[in-house]
């Protein structure tokens, strides 16, 4: 398990310092209020990037050879589809099973491979979350709405500077046949960091 | 005025089909809503945005959606529209991105970076 790189410390480049200067200095004027700032931005969550995460996943479903390369070398087969990430940051895709669900956390500071997920969750910076994640995924995960059986293993993956993860979740029954473009329409933000399941046909019906 | 008329006055501000602005980084989202709020909360009209943000655009390439920076250039015009307002010496936004530095190198990875003052 990749937890031990307590020795590294945090990072933000100069431009997250830009931002976080004025935002502190603008709360502390009065100007800015961040729970609304939050709320903001929230809803803007699924515009940032498009959801190249999720056309990776559709591939890897349709595309037996895709999913080979993917599991080998997740940064190059994601850079097949012109997805590449600013930092060329390391990426490894990890597979969920019936036997075992993967989830991430540690989503930070820059190590969030955004240019894939599009933005992070805004609850996914609370330190709750974090340090549960890994002592009680179960009980997150159930938060979620997402119950496994008992004897589904779930894994916790902490990213890092130089490594991060794309969680390819299980392909939803009543699929078969269906091209990338609707497959990727199943593969949500939260499916892919592994607080959530793809959706299935019927919920996606219930969605549109 | 709206949001969403907000949105249209604004110059070559990238948008969805469904007008709503889109952002290729959390802190484009952060910078754009910060924006938005100290509007809101009165310490400049939108139409005197749209101008900063329109001359700090004209100072370099053609502008066009396509540039790569378009918040690079949102987030210059900000600090300067700051500055104008007297809301931010450059002194004061110094010292707190050097905080904010210090505090990122003093938190362990995956920890919240938190400002302690």
């Amino acid at each position: 398990m990749p937890h031990n790189h307590d020795h590294e410390h945090s990072e933000l480049s100069d431009i997250e310092l830009r931002v976080r200067a004025l935002e502190t200095l603008l709360t502390d004027k009065g100007y800015i209020d961040p729970p609304a700032l939050d709320a903001l931005i929230e809803t803007y969550e699924t515009k940032v990037g498009p959801k190249n995460g999720a056309k990776v996943v559709a591939k890897a479903w349709a595309d037996p050879d895709y999913r080979t390369r993917l599991m080998e070398d997740a940064t190059a087969a994601i850079a097949e589809l012109g997805f590449v990430g600013r930092q060329g940051e390391h990426m490894v895709a990890v597979e969920n099973t019936d036997k075992a669900h993967n989830m991430v956390v540690c989503t930070l500071c820059s190590c969030y491979p955004w240019t894939v997920l599009g933005l992070p969750p805004v609850w996914y910076k609370s330190a709750p979350y974090r340090s549960r994640a890994v002592r009680d995924p179960r009980g997150v995960l159930a938060e979620f709405g997402v119950s496994l059986p008992e004897d589904v293993e779930i894994k916790v993956w902490d990213s890092t500077a130089e490594v991060r993860y794309l969680v390819v979740p299980e392909r939803p029954q009543g699929t078969d046949g269906w091209s990338e473009e609707n497959l990727a329409d199943l593969v949500t933000r939260d499916s892919m960091i592994g607080t959530g399941l793809a959706l299935d046909p019927a919920q996606k019906e219930s969605a549109a | 005025m709206t949001l969403h008329d907000a949105l249209k006055s604004t110059p070559r501000l990238p948008l969805d089909e469904d007008g709503g602005p889109v952002f290729e980084a959390p802190w484009q989202a952060r910078v754009f809503a910060m924006t938005v709020q100290a509007h809101e909360s009165g310490m400049f009209e939108w139409t005197e945005w749209a101008e900063a943000l329109g001359k700090e655009l004209a100072k370099d390439g053609d502008g066009s959606v396509e540039t790569p920076g378009y918040y690079d250039r949102w987030l210059n015009a900000f600090e300067t529209i700051l500055r104008s307002k007297g809301v931010a010496g450059a002194g004061q936004l110094r010292e707190l991105r050097q905080a904010w530095d210090a505090a990122a190198r003093a938190t362990p990875h995956g920890e919240p970076i938190e400002l302690k003052r």
